[in-house]
């Protein structure tokens, strides 16, 4: 594709630093591992991987293709290939599902520190790769490449403190936030941390600022459109909707239900426990619901629009070279299309051309049955289905304006991933498509 | 010792503070009731309310940001100026020859980094179950704050007047026009028509209103200033000031009252 001679020359400086950060960071915690704590084994094998680091540090600095650290060509022509949004998605689903299930073993601190090498060392073999790095350092993306290393760094804290408190509550003890209720005097206990926070993150900024020039592109032309065409990143999620939804839908009416489901959250949940301290079992429904929604239809979508996307919004894996000559084969059908044509064999019905108003409406909505009977039953049947059987217990106690907002609320945010699934297999485009009114759903 | 001891006693230094050094305990209490910037906290708190792992201090990060972003954004307004003409160019020169054009780096990173610490923050206080009562309503105000957050950085992107900036906006707003009813694509509106005239056309619908034209052009760079500059910030002001006053009132950041 590109020689990448002159690349790593430019990326060697960068990725010996960054090596060299790795094992400073690892040295301080095999420091601490032995001074503090006493765990002569764990500080030894951090120090050692601090060596490794240190030797990649010293052969990434060499700058030549032979030397500098990278994954070898056949695995990320493996990877390229591989993945898909399909993949993707459900790959990041089952990731998750992993972390959360065996999340008492993911949170022990040093299986955290393992994963966060881990991690670290991936990112840095990955930035060898040319396509990689031009996509993963332009400079409005550098920002979401730290967002996962944070969410993921509170995540671990957050659940470390559950994991802790929900074996308490489980042993009849009080939680640790309920163990730690003394007071302390604002001065100078909060006053002097705040001051610390400021001044940290002044200088954080600073050297943002100084190290990475915000980007400054060609003056703004309006004939020349640039291909892709991408919104601001921490709108690419919604952006990413704009497959499998229109844009009244993944554009408007969908980011509103967030914002308003979001609010209306505080008043659906009507569980008295969890309120103050870190737990996960006292309140599994609302946590896996934000969770769910937060990274798997937020966060994973934002990463996917960023850095897989590319020109045309065509999929591309994270090593591949962003072609805009990429074709992909597009072959989707309408729910009336497969109801009618596939599956009665019939054409659409469809109004003489004289007919009245009545007439042309009349069919319309005959053409358009299936997808609105099957709307209508997701929608109106099913909530008071599940308030009789699953919800039964959550009806009781919210009464019926809470429990159908809340159920609503919910089938709706599904819609996101059901339409993704009959995306990928059914080859689906419209469920409801009636471009007479512009209402394609 | 004793040139402090004399600043302490004079009668400016008492002037400005009304209250003695907070060595003691005693003092260490009055300070936090006498002095206007400190008033917002209480005087004694939870130790687990200030516990880092708890609180991740995100919230304060996030206000702390946008005091950056207001100090910064008030210095680049002094260069800036948001008309075709001069918007790019006052940009170019920010980067390549004014003296502390790193303002500029400053105010897009801060920006960049208020929506990650906006989404951390909720993101804490979820997991700690603090939007339940009696902080139902505070949470609700935090989710138009983050809504408010996410417009401020939208509007400002725009102002370099870049290829990145039009086009961003120009896929973001296009959403717009499809809004059901009130955008010229969107579904429904064919409906509102009266006597055969649509009402609902791109030069009256609400991407019109977002973009003040048809397309990203002069007006919608100088809408988008204003909001960007005024608009957004003194709502954003308002809220804020509610949301930590409800905090104090709502008995503290966590826990039932």
């Amino acid at each position: 594709m590109h020689s990448n001679g002159f690349f790593l020359k430019d990326v060697a400086g960068f990725l010996g630093g960054y090596y060299s950060a790795i094992a400073i960071m690892n040295g301080i915690a095999a420091l601490i591992l032995w001074r503090k704590k006493g765990q002569v084994g764990w500080a030894l094998v951090w120090t050692a991987v601090a060596v490794v680091m240190m030797v990649l540090a010293s052969l990434a600095l060499s700058g030549s293709s032979s030397m500098v650290p990278a994954l070898p060509a056949s695995v990320r022509g493996l990877v390229n290939n591989l993945s898909g949004p399909v993949l993707y998605t459900l790959g990041t689903v089952a990731l998750l599902t992993v972390l959360f299930v065996f999340r008492k073993f993911f949170v022990r601190p040093m299986v955290a520190w393992a994963i966060l090498n881990a991690m670290l060392v991936l990112m840095g073999l990955s930035m060898a790769d040319e396509n990689f790095a031009s996509i993963v350092m332009k400079p409005d993306n550098v920002p979401i490449v730290g967002l996962v290393f944070l969410l993921a760094f509170f995540t671990w804290l957050a659940t470390k403190q559950a994991v802790v408190n929900d074996e308490r509550i489980a042993q009849g003890l009080p939680t640790v936030e309920k163990e730690n209720d003394e007071k302390v005097l604002v001065w100078p206990d909060l006053v002097y941390t705040e001051l610390i926070c400021m001044v940290a993150v002044s200088a954080f900024l600073l050297v943002w600022a100084i190290f990475l020039q915000a980007p400054l592109e060609e003056p703004a032309s309006s004939v020349k459109t640039p291909n892709p065409s991408k919104a601001p990143w921490y709108f690419l999620g919604l952006q990413e909707m704009l497959v499998y939804f229109d844009p009244w839908y993944a554009g408007v009416v969908l980011p509103s239900l967030v914002i308003f489901g979001l609010m209306a959250m505080p008043y659906l949940d009507f569980n008295k426990k969890g309120n103050g301290y870190y737990s996960i079992e006292e309140r599994k429904f609302a946590y896996l619901t934000y969770q769910f929604g937060f990274f798997v239809l937020w966060i994973t979508l934002i990463i996917l629009g960023t850095f897989l996307r590319g020109p045309n919004w065509n999929f591309f894996g994270p090593f591949e070279y962003w072609t805009p000559y990429k074709v992909e084969v597009l072959n989707n059908v309408d729910l009336p299309q497969m109801f009618w044509v596939n599956l009665l064999d019939r054409p659409l019905p469809k109004a003489s051309p004289g007919a009245s108003g009545l007439v042309q409406a009349g069919t319309i909505l005959l053409r358009e049955a299936p997808g609105l009977l099957l709307m209508g039953a997701y929608l109106l049947l099913l909530p008071p289905l599940l308030a009789v059987t699953v919800f039964r217990g959550y009806f009781a106690k919210m009464g019926l304006v809470r429990y159908m907002i809340m159920a609503n609320m919910m089938l709706l945010m599904l819609t996101l991933p059901i339409k993704m699934i009959l995306r990928w297999s059914f080859n689906l485009k419209y469920i409801i498509s009636m471009p007479e009114i512009s209402l394609n759903f | 010792m004793a040139i402090g001891e004399t600043i302490r006693n004079s009668q400016i230094w008492k002037s400005i503070f009304r209250h003695p050094m907070p060595l003691d305990r005693r003092n260490r209490i009055v300070v936090m009731l006498t002095n206007f910037f400190l008033h917002l906290h209480p005087v004694s708190i939870k130790k687990q309310g200030i516990a880092l792992s708890f609180t991740w201090c995100m919230g304060g990060v996030t206000f702390f940001l946008f005091l950056v972003e207001t100090v910064t954004g008030v210095l680049l307004m002094f260069y800036y100026r948001p008309t075709l003409e001069w918007a790019y160019n006052d940009i170019l020169a920010l980067r390549d020859v004014t003296s502390l054009g790193i303002l500029r780096e400053l105010h897009r990173w801060g920006a960049h980094a208020m929506v990650i610490t906006t989404w951390l923050h909720m993101y804490r206080v979820f997991l700690t179950g603090s939007y339940k009562p009696p902080r139902e309503f505070n949470w609700v105000v935090g989710v138009i704050l983050l809504l408010l957050t996410l417009l401020l950085s939208f509007t400002g992107y725009l102002l370099p007047w870049d290829q990145l900036a039009i086009w961003a906006i120009t896929v973001g707003s296009n959403m717009a026009r499809a809004t059901p009813f009130l955008g010229y694509e969107g579904p429904g509106q064919q409906l509102l028509t009266v006597g055969g005239i649509d009402m609902i056309t791109d030069a009256s619908d609400a991407r019109f209103g977002l973009l003040g034209a048809r397309f990203v052009g002069e007006e919608t760079l100088n809408r988008f200033y204003v909001l960007h500059c005024i608009a957004i910030p003194l709502a954003v002001a308002l809220l804020l000031a509610i949301h930590f006053w409800r905090v104090r009132k709502d008995g503290g950041i966590s826990g039932p009252l």
